[in-house]
Parts: C-alpha cells; structure tokens; sequence
C-alpha cells in the first residue's frame, strides 16, 4: 500500500524568488544511503515536485508492492536507472525557496562514476555528503570529501542520514562527526558542517526533528538557504578572458570593437588601467557595456562586452587583467587531473588539445608525477598511467603560453580540460597548481 | 560597499550569454531553433543581447509542421522583422510530399519533425543547433549536457556524453557530426516567465487568458478551431483560458486560467501543481520514456 507523504511544513510559495541569489550544490552518497531520497524529499517539501510527478511515482511505488513513496524514482531519469535502481550520470534538478533558487548537481556514488561527482562538483558552492548512521564513515564518503576538497568546494555539509534506523541517538551522531573530522583534517576543508537527518522521515531536512531535541544547528534547508556563498568568489583578482570580439558590420555602429566575455574573478570598472595578455600593452577601459547599456562596474559571473581606450590587438583566448596583478604567463603546467575516458589512459608523451578559460592549444604530457589513491590519499610515484577516474598530478608542456592562478585560488583560471584530438573527447579535468592538499 | 551578487535572474542571464558567445566563437555553423514558443523567443531574445550592438551572428530555423496557430507565425514575423535576424524555414508537410516522412495514424506530427529537421541542418551544413530544452521539463533532459553531442544521424546517445566541467564547453566534432546547445538548461518555467515579465518580451497573445470555446478531451481542453473542430457529442463551453506552451495547433490543449498579463502568468505558474508537459502536450503522454526515446532519435 502507498501511503501519501506527509507534508512536513513546507517553503513559503515561490513567487518572491527572483530577487534572490543562486546557490549550486553537489550531492554524492551511494546506492544505499538515501540520497535520491533526501532530494525527493527536498524538492517535495519544498513544493518543487508538482502532482503529476508525484502521482506518477505513487502509481509506480504501488505498482512494486512499496510501503511507502519511493522519492527516489523522482530523480532517477533515464530508463536504464529505474531498472537497474541505480542513478548512472549527473542529473540537474531545481528548486526554489523564497530565499534562493537551488541548482542540485545529483551525481552517482558508484566507484565507477568518479567523474560525475568531479563534473558535478566543478561548479558547487556546497558539496552534500551523506553518510548512512548504521555505517559511519565510509570508504566512499572519504572519496567523496577528497573529491569535493580536490574540486575547491568551499562548502561541505554531512548529512548523517537514516538517523530513524539508529533510534535517533545522539551517540551515533557525535561518533560520526568525530571519526569524518579526523579525516577532513588531512584535506583543506574551509567549511565543514553536519547535520543528523532521517530523509525518509523528513527529520531536520525542511523542518527541525522532534526526534533530535540534542541537536542544536539549523534543519538542511535553512543551512543552505543562509549560507554565505558571496565571499568565495574571488573579486580581487581582475581576470577577464576574451571570448568573442564584438565588431559589427553595420553602417551604424562601423567603428564598435568590443570584446565580449565572462568575467573570471576581480571587479572591473570603466577608467581602470589594464593589461591585454599576452600582447603585454596597458590601456584603459574605456566602457564596460551590456545590452541594457553601458555599467559602472562589472563582476563575476556577469557576461558583459569591454571596449579600451587604445587599439589593441587582442582576439579570443586573451586575457585582460590588471599591470600589477597578472596571471601567470606559462607554457609549463604543473596540475592534478581527474581522468575521465574509459577508452585509453593517460601516459607520459601523450598530446591533448587543452583548453584553458577561452583558449585552446595543444599540450604534451611531460611528466606523471604521482597517482593519488582515493580511498586511501596515499601517492604512487611509480604510476605509469592513469586509467579511468584515476587522480593523479602530472606536468603539461603546451604550445602557446596559457595564462594561469593556482586553481586554489581562482577556480576559472586555475581549471582547464583536455580532449582526445582523436575521438573529441573530453578526457580529463585538470586543476592547476601547487599541492593545493595536504594528502 | 556594493555586495556584488548577482540575482539568480541575472546569473541565468549570464550563463546563457556565455554559452551563445562560445558557440558562435567555436562553430563553424550554428543555428537557432526557433518554435515560436516562449523558451525559443527567449533564447532569441538572449541572443540579440548576447551580440548587441551587432546582430545575431546566426541564423533562425523554423521547423514549419504546417499545424501553426497563426499568432504564432505573426509574432515570429515581428521578430525577424525587429532584429534582422536570417530566417530558415523547414517545412514538414513538403516532407510529406516528398515522401521524406509519413503522417502519423494520430495526426501528430511531433515526431516526424525529427527527420525533416535533421536535413535542413544537413542541407544548411550547421554543426551546432540552439534548442530551448531545460532540464526542469522531464526527467530525461535532466541528465541533458548543455553541449549535446549527437552522432552523424543526429541521436543521443545518453552513455555517451561528454562530461561538462566548470564552463568549459567542448564543441569539437567530426565532419557531419553536430552539437546541440541548451543554454537555457538551468532555468526553470519560473524563472522564464520571471524573465520574460522583467524584460517584457513580445511573445505569441496565447500564453495570456482570453475567453474561448473549448471542448473537453481526456480531461485536456481543446480549443474549438479549424485544427481542432468539435466532434459528433462533443459540447463547447466558452472558458477563460491559455496556453502553457506552444506545439502542434492540433494537439496543443490549453488551461482554465485568468492570467491577463505576465505578472499573473508568473504568480499562476509560481503557484501551479502540474509541469507544463504534463498539462498540455497530448503528445508526451505516450509513456513514462516518450522523452528518452524521442531525444535518441534526434528530438529536441
């Protein structure tokens, strides 16, 4: 028999929503511990999942002899997932609270699917991690937290979930976050939090437990919706890579040259002196503009169109930053990469296309420094290859010069990918620079 | 000191400039899909920002199925008109002439646009197709890439998809492969609604209530029209109704709704319970994986 979910209080309505900000987050959790369950719980109470959904997974919890809706099969999308009952790929779902609109990047937490949670991580502002109570800290959630750490989330909330099957003890709790502590000590972990929650159940998911008096933080929900995300970003240092040049071939504006892009970090405004890389000339922006006309100041993510006060020749995969504070100009790049083609490793000698912000080039593989064990942080300094959803740190010889941060300190510029020339794949994830971890 | 954050609005705003940017940077050839439906006219609408002062560096594709609810057409003409934008129009029903494509026994011509699609993308040469997918519509576009690689005869594969890191978008192909792009893949109906009333954007009168004669179907109503006349037993009530979105003028019901301007549709949508795929599209209601099976053969 199916029996409805109660509803545990849900989120005001939606519609005030858009003065508020985005927040992306990554959950990652395995097969087992509830994780489908805790986002079918979050869209649900959110009142993000409309009737139809819902009645289609009632019918289908039914039609399997469930006793109760199965959240999950709210965000397991593709036919393959549903009968195998396992999520195979990232899937994005969306949410909005009165406070915030919620990008979750759902990804599997099968060891194989190391790169979905590398994907799914690149872009959070909050890793979610959930760790079943029955089973503390395992393997996969030290995995995980690497991962998240590796990726430069600057945000990590552990969720000990199934808190209902340990009789709601506080023990089980304060043993769990004792024992992750420990181990994120070794990581660089700015932020760390843990909530107990029953996703089931709905225990101190949207609303605060009853069954938890001892636990005296915010339920999950109110956690995300007030943690302050704005000064992760990096509005010091002034990186603006050259997507597009915007020069219109139009009687009316002939004499326009913009160029077009995102800005990568640092704040820009019309009047700063600049440094077009990597033809190494200072000018000044003349006028930051937009669609809706020109703007006093422009930050990261906006995707405005610059014009300089000198004519400068500059094109796409440039870099426009400040005479006093530039990236590094390298063709040598030191980086940890996730490995992600399942059809050929990586190996020493090996070339790639790479792109790095807007640009591309071609880079060699000098050196595999190490392989990095997952599981166990240790480093293999004799590794000769990396094989699928291997993590290892290696040295880039790349034919032009990129323009580079460390990626611990700039997430746009410190990133880069690398395609197969042959297949067009996009084979690995890379992060640049110094041991960003203490592994 | 300002805060520097950026609305959620905005952020979405941005995200899809970026990604249009690095299409048109990347490709040889791209184009627009352009349905006529809301998703389609703000993704034009984001396009014409996108590259402002200049026009849009691309052309518009109309996939034309022949079954178009006239004010669709028109706004399409405004648009075209207002921007400059180039216009390239697809017609199914010359498919059908042409023995290209069969009309399906139910009258929907959904899924036998797939086809005539493909070869005007193959005719025109375009390596990359904007559609106005977003992953909030079904639980198949969910997994969706915003660069979607597809094969040489335009399918999804969905285990073979290239992971999507950061922002850095891959759209490298091989001759006669192609991407489709999705950069309205994190907004949500909310958030285009939300969008379309801040930037009052011209869109088709249908998705506004007005009073019309409808019929009953399946618990669907169907407007009372040339595409869609009244059957023998069937009885027609005047209703205040809209659409929720725009397909097949043969197919498409619309809803009870007293949504006369953009802030109610945002506040009705804010407070709806049903997706809109769900609502009004006769024509996913096949199965649970009608998407998934579509989307493998080349449906956006």
């Amino acid at each position: 028999m199916t029996t409805t979910l109660p509803e545990t209080g849900a989120a005001e309505s939606q519609h005030e929503v858009v003065s508020g900000d985005l927040l992306r987050f990554a959950t990652a959790g395995s097969v087992d511990d509830g994780k489908s369950t805790l986002i079918g719980r979050l869209l649900f109470d959110s009142k993000s999942i409309f009737a139809d959904q819902l009645e289609s997974v009632e019918q289908v919890s039914k039609d399997r002899g469930n006793d109760y809706a199965d959240l999950s099969l709210l965000t397991d999308g593709l036919r393959a997932e549903r009968e195998q009952g396992i999520t195979i790929d990232v899937a994005y779902r969306y949410f909005a609270t009165p406070k915030r609109k919620f990008i979750i990047a759902d990804t599997p937490g099968h060891i194989q699917y190391t790169r979905n949670m590398v994907t799914g991580a690149s872009t959070a502002d909050v890793a979610l991690i959930l760790v079943d109570a029955r089973k503390g800290v395992v393997e996969q959630s030290r995995r995980h937290t690497f991962l998240a750490t590796l990726l430069g989330v600057p945000h990590i909330v552990v969720c000990v979930n199934k808190m209902d099957l340990v009789d709601y003890d506080e023990q089980v709790f304060e043993q769990i976050r004792a024992e992750f502590t420990e181990f994120a000590s070794r990581l660089r972990v700015p932020d760390l939090t843990f909530i107990p929650v029953s996703a089931l159940a709905g225990d101190n998911v949207v609303t605060r437990s009853e069954n938890m008096p001892w636990f005296d933080g915010s339920p999950l929900l109110s956690h995300l919706e007030r943690l302050h995300v704005a000064s992760d970003r990096n509005l010091v240092d002034v990186r603006f890579p050259v997507q597009y040049v915007i020069r219109p071939q139009q009687n009316d504006t002939r004499d326009y040259r913009g160029y077009a892009g995102t800005v990568a970090s640092g704040v820009m405004k019309p009047g700063d002196r600049v440094l077009a890389l990597p033809a190494g000339l200072e000018t000044t922006i003349e006028s930051i503009d937009t669609a809706d006309g020109p703007v006093e100041e422009a930050y990261p993510p906006m995707s405005v169109t610059v014009r300089l006060a000198d004519e400068i020749d500059i094109s796409r995969g440039d870099m426009i930053c400040r005479p006093n504070n530039a990236p590094t100009v390298t063709q040598d790049v030191d980086a940890q990469i996730c490995w992600m083609d399942e059809s050929a490793s990586l190996v020493q000698g090996k070339k790639y296309a790479i792109k790095h912000t807007t640009r591309w080039a071609r880079a060699m593989v000098k050196n595999i420094n190490y392989r990095v064990d997952v599981n166990t942080l240790h480093r293999d300094e004799d590794a000769q290859e990396i094989k699928l959803n291997e993590i290892a740190r290696i040295r880039l010889r790349v034919t032009q010069p990129l323009f580079v941060d460390s990626y611990q300190a700039n997430r746009q510029t410190g990133a880069f990918i690398l395609v197969d020339e042959a297949t067009n794949k996009t084979v690995a994830a890379g992060m640049i620079g110094g041991p960003a971890h203490q592994f | 000191m300002k805060s520097h954050v950026l609305s959620q609005l905005r952020s979405l705003e941005a995200e899809s400039i970026h990604i249009m940017r690095e299409v048109v940077a990347e490709m040889q050839r791209p184009c627009l899909l352009f349905s006529g439906g809301k998703d389609s006219i703000v993704m034009l609408h984001l396009a014409v920002k996108a590259f402002a002062p200049a026009r849009v560096p691309f052309p518009i594709m109309h996939v034309d199925t022949g079954l178009n609810f006239q004010t669709v057409l028109d706004c399409r003409d405004r648009w075209v008109e207002r921007t400059g934008v180039q216009l390239v129009v697809a017609s199914v029903q010359e498919g059908i002439d042409r023995g290209l494509v069969q009309e399906e026994p139910n009258g929907s011509r959904n899924r036998i646009q797939t086809p005539v699609l493909l070869e005007a993308a193959e005719k025109h040469g375009f390596d990359a197709l904007f559609g106005g997918g977003r992953r909030d519509e079904e639980k198949a576009r969910a997994k969706e890439r915003v660069f979607s690689f597809r094969d040489d005869f335009g399918q999804w594969d969905p285990k073979n998809q290239r992971p999507e890191i950061w922002n850095l978008y891959n759209g490298r192909v091989h001759q006669g492969e192609s991407i489709r792009v999705f950069p309205l893949s994190n907004w949500t109906e909310l958030d285009i609604w939300s969008y379309i009333e801040a930037e009052d954007i011209d869109l088709p009168d249908l998705y506004l209530a007005k009073e019309r004669e409808v019929v009953e179907r399946s618990g669907m109503l169907y407007e009372v029209n040339g595409f869609t006349p009244l059957k023998d037993g069937e009885t027609a009530q005047v209703l205040s109704t809209r659409y929720r979105t725009v397909g097949d003028a043969n197919l498409t019901a619309c809803v009870e709704s007293g949504a006369v301007t953009l802030r109610d549709v945002v506040e009705e949508v804010a407070a709806v319970r049903l997706t809109e795929r769900g609502a009004t599209r006769g024509d996913d209601k096949v199965s649970e994986a009608a998407m998934e099976d579509r989307k493998k053969e080349g449906y956006f």
